[in-house]
């Protein structure tokens, strides 16, 4: 059957199973917007093309799947670098697909031309500039695949105007014929039996649990692990949830702002049984001082990440799902065949160590009864009122590590931010992106800053027009308040260019415009009153915005290259610290 | 002072394979010596070897960064005592009538070619190893070298086996 390039593409979503694409017209990309109206795809109308990326990005951190955005050629394209870049760093699952200028005008510095491919080959796992009208269909499908396996990723197909009006024979089948692309999947045998081993030796064992365990949808075998060898679980940023964090084996966050008798854990451990985590430095502090007592296993399905940055012990290639099943597996004969015991480590006392360690160090606010909110406390009432069947979505800085630190989280994929990258203005499109990927069941709650709010509340039109009922909560400070945070205790209190006027916008004429009911809270005898009221609305985007006390600091911390062992738990330590020094 | 690696890379004969390869270089700093492509007897295969000065823990990061790209079908590291490595390089020498003789007789000793003689240079084609080369540069020298290109460096394993031994075009599927 002869269709046009643009219903190929069409057809080839349609045929993975896509149901939403996040994108936004124009030029080069306008012959793949006619067939999208008779397609049976569910297009989301955004307002800027980052926006599109982010809320793909959402869509699949919260659901597992493939989030697919579209949009046209030139600034549309160079838009998306940043999400791409994001989903590069956390491993998202994204197909970005982009109109490109016709073939033949491709270098001619055509309008709205540009080598997208070039700019975004560095920051994505995978792209191809379509080079045929033949190739549409198995470029998307090959990307799809690719975006989805292995270690997942995002994948741009730049897609030619002249190649989506030219003609082409439909044909689909389902195999891929990638031959240089085939992802280790079974973890290797032996190295299965000595993982064990060490794990039975060891006297002070530990998790490092990483988001590729989300990405796997590993939940269920990491808690069948845990719980069955009695491992205390640590989840990085990138992984709260994946473990729940009201099992009394969960220890917490690690890392810079990561909890106290987690950090300690790494620091004291004498094995570290690392599930698709990456050592990256925002765990590691200075990664010669990194768990020094510490044998690793380390489980991934990038050979590249084992060995990257740590010394590895027992190296294991495969998915981390599949690799814990066969761990699972020896542990369930060994039960069967009565030898489990000589696979179970002796972890009481360094278990009760731990929690004595999470009983003695507990977070601080602080919170008067009356007066001023503090940030911690509307963030920890967020959770009290939404609750743990909410999905969160944070944006980047001080509000996204209390978001982290405060709610404790119980599933992958509960937890939506930006790890790796570190991209501010996140929040509000993947939480929208997340919202379209749960459905309506599900309560989608965005929390955070002014300063990241600013960089993307264009959004909010989408949310609206698109009815899509997000929990939008901005921490308001009126500061940068991280970066204040480090110009306060790095840069001797000279604050440079922090302050964002608490009222510019006022953000309840900014709800006003955009037709959603708006709440401010600004004292922390309202919050509970005004919550109850927010929550009440279950079927329209509500914006709640939180006038908050600006000096309050993220702790613990662990200053920038420091050793873990020089955690901070209070500015009050810091100070005498700073003092002796 | 690092190490000199030659891997040998079998690539898709796609575009834009070798920009990955540069790109992936680049963006992690790892510094490439030499770098030689071209087409091999499968028109659907592209064959890069790659000349790197690294220690052995970069370089199992470099291979495996390598394995990462799509396209990359398989990489072998080849040991300089089990291989074949070949440079080849034209250079243009001042020769008058009275030098000409002299510039020849070093060619010959180096079992290179003249390619192109004018009434004052000599074009000299030579291959071998990257020592055979830079020997032979040093000696012509003191007559004066106009111009020096240099290919990057080929290799290939002594012995009968194949880079694309067991790697075998397969189909996967999309569940």
């Amino acid at each position: 059957m002869e269709i046009t390039g643009a219903q190929a593409v069409m057809r080839s979503l349609e045929a993975l199973g896509v149901d939403t694409v996040f994108g936004y017209p124009g030029g080069a990309i306008l012959p793949a917007y006619d067939p999208l109206i008779d397609a049976d795809l569910n297009h989301v109308l955004v307002r800027h093309e980052q926006g599109a990326i982010h809320m793909a990005e959402g869509y699949a951190q919260a659901t597992g799947r493939v989030g697919v955005c579209i949009v046209t050629s030139g600034p549309a394209a160079t838009n998306l670098v940043t999400g791409l870049a994001d989903a590069y760093m956390d491993s998202v699952p994204v197909l970005a697909i982009t109109g490109q200028v016709a073939s033949t005008a491709i270098g001619s510095d055509a309008f709205q031309e540009a080598d997208v491919t070039g700019i975004t080959m560095p920051i994505t796992k995978h792209n191809e500039l379509v080079s045929s009208p033949e190739r549409v269909a198995d470029a998307i499908k090959e990307a799809y695949h690719v975006a989805r396996t292995g270690r997942p990723g995002p994948v741009l197909v730049d897609i030619p105007k002249d190649i989506l009006n030219a003609t082409v024979t439909w044909e689909w089948d389902e195999r891929v014929d990638l031959p240089g692309y085939r992802p280790t999947v079974r973890g290797h045998g032996k190295m299965i039996r000595e993982a064990l081993e060490l794990i039975a030796e060891a006297e002070r064992p530990v998790i490092y649990a990483g988001g590729g365990l989300v990405r796997a949808g590993a939940g269920d075998e990491l808690f069948s692990f845990a719980t069955r060898l009695r491992l205390p679980v640590v989840t990085t940023l990138m992984a709260r949830g994946v473990f729940p964090d009201t099992h009394e084996l969960a220890v917490g966050m690690p890392g810079m702002h990561g909890h106290y008798a987690a950090v300690r854990a790494f620091q004291e451990t004498d094995l570290l049984v690392t599930l698709g985590a990456r050592f990256d430095d925002r765990v590691t502090g200075k990664l010669s001082a990194f768990a020094p007592h510490a044998r690793v296993i380390h489980v991934d399905v990038d050979p590249a990440e084992i060995g990257k940055n740590r010394v590895v012990d027992v190296p294991i290639v495969g998915d981390v799902k599949v690799v814990l099943g066969q761990l699972n597996r020896v542990l369930e004969d060994r039960q069967d065949k009565g030898t489990f015991e000589k696979l179970l480590p002796d972890t009481t006392t360094w278990r009760a160590y731990l929690d004595e360690l999470k009983r003695a160090h507990p977070l601080r606010v602080d919170q008067p009864e009356i007066g001023v909110l503090k940030p911690q406390t509307a963030i920890a009432a967020v959770y009290d009122h939404w609750g743990d069947e909410a999905v969160y979505v944070a944006g980047v800085g001080q509000h996204q590590m209390w978001a982290s630190q405060l709610i404790p989280y119980t599933r992958g994929g509960q937890w939506v931010n930006s790890g790796g990258l570190g991209t501010m203005g996140f929040a509000v499109p993947a939480a929208i992106g997340a919202k379209v990927g749960v459905g309506r069941e599900t309560p989608v709650v965005a929390i955070d800053g002014d300063g990241c709010f600013q960089m993307t509340f264009q959004e909010l039109a989408t949310a609206v027009q698109h009815d899509i009922p997000v929990v939008f909560c901005v921490v308001n400070n009126g500061f940068l308040g991280m970066v204040r945070q480090w110009q306060h205790l790095f840069y001797d209190d000279r604050l440079s260019q922090v302050a964002l006027p608490q009222d510019l916008p006022d953000l309840m004429k900014i709800a006003d415009a955009y037709g959603i009911p708006g709440f401010r809270v600004e004292r922390v005898e309202d919050l509970d009153t005004v919550l109850a009221k927010a929550r009440a609305i279950d079927d329209r985007p509500v914006l709640i915005e939180f006038r908050v006390h600006p000096d309050e600091m993220v702790f613990p911390m662990v200053p920038a290259g420091a050793s873990n062992d020089e955690i901070l738990e209070s500015v009050e330590e810091w100070r005498a610290r700073a003092a002796q020094a | 002072m690092h190490n000199r690696h030659t891997l040998s890379v079998l690539v898709e004969n796609k575009p834009g394979v070798l920009t990955r390869i540069a790109g992936m270089f680049a963006r992690r700093a790892y510094n490439i010596h030499s770098l030689a492509v071209g087409p091999t007897d499968d028109p659907r295969l592209s064959r890069l070897t790659l000349v790197v000065g690294t220690e052995a823990v970069q370089l199992e990061q470099i291979t495996k960064q390598l394995n990462k790209l799509v396209h990359v079908l398989k990489i072998v590291e080849l040991d300089p005592e089990e291989s074949v490595e070949r440079e080849m390089q034209l250079i243009k020498v001042a020769a008058d009538p009275v030098t000409r003789s002299q510039v020849i007789e070093l060619a010959d000793v180096f079992r290179a070619k003249i390619v192109d003689v004018a009434h004052d240079a000599i074009t000299i084609e030579v291959a071998g190893s990257p020592a055979k080369l830079e020997a032979m540069a040093e000696l012509l020298e003191p007559f004066g070298i106009r111009e020096l290109v240099r290919s990057g460096t080929i290799a290939l394993a002594r012995g009968s086996r194949s880079i694309t031994d067991g790697s075998k075009v397969r189909m996967q599927r999309v569940v």
